[in-house]
């Protein structure tokens, strides 16, 4: 039965560009394996943390959405926890008024990314 | 001696300010998910130290006031806000 769901996870901000591009496609890998479909992808780049994790003080935050079984939910944890780039990760699960606003975010984000490039 | 009286006569009766009547903001513009990926508008419930601020200042319903709790907490965990501060909102 697949749920929609979103993360939330923070990079350490001592990674180069690559390795943080690489890390995040990861973690895509490893839904896409599990047979997780992405939705959407934002990176809010990097942000001063309201208080410091591991002496840190900025992250690079990076969120996504994806439709996924639950049991894809377990198998992602465990990445996360073992990497030791991420700082700090949040996965919830939409309701259907959460998806709701998260479309009608993904429009504002799209047109507000067309008005930037 | 059961009241004495010689309480405080006040020239003009003191004004109580008129209790106007709280809303909840939530029910009143129809918003139905709260969502925890943008601090500003979770600081609205937030007093100077960080802390989520009660119902009865804010007036908001407990159906959308566990939902303010529970998405500031989320917010917390991601360090988008604060656990405790002396910030000037």
């Amino acid at each position: 039965m697949l749920n929609h769901y979103e993360t939330v996870f923070i990079l350490t901000p001592v990674l180069s560009d690559v390795q943080m591009k690489e890390a995040v496609e990861k973690f895509k890998a490893v839904l896409t394996e599990n047979g997780a479909t992405i939705t959407n992808e934002e990176n809010w780049g990097l942000r001063k943390l309201a208080y410091p994790i591991q002496k840190k003080s900025t992250g690079f935050y990076t969120l996504l959405q994806f439709d996924a079984d639950p049991s894809v939910i377990a198998k992602l944890e465990i990445q996360f926890r073992r990497d030791e780039r991420v700082l700090r990760f949040l996965n919830f699960r939409l309701d259907k008024y959460a998806y709701e606003y998260a479309e009608k975010r993904k429009g504002i984000k799209s047109k507000a990314e067309v008005k930037e490039d | 001696m059961a009241n004495n009286n010689g309480e405080i006569r006040y020239l003009t009766p003191p004004t109580v300010d008129v209790k106007k009547k709280k809303y909840c903001r939530f029910k009143k513009s129809g918003i139905k998910y709260i969502d925890y990926k943008d601090p500003e508008f979770l600081k609205k419930f937030l007093n100077e130290q960080g802390k989520i601020l009660p119902r009865r200042l804010t007036g908001t319903s407990l159906k959308f006031q566990r939902r303010v709790a529970q998405a500031v907490k989320r917010a917390r965990h991601l360090a988008l806000l604060p656990y405790v501060t002396d910030m000037m909102k």
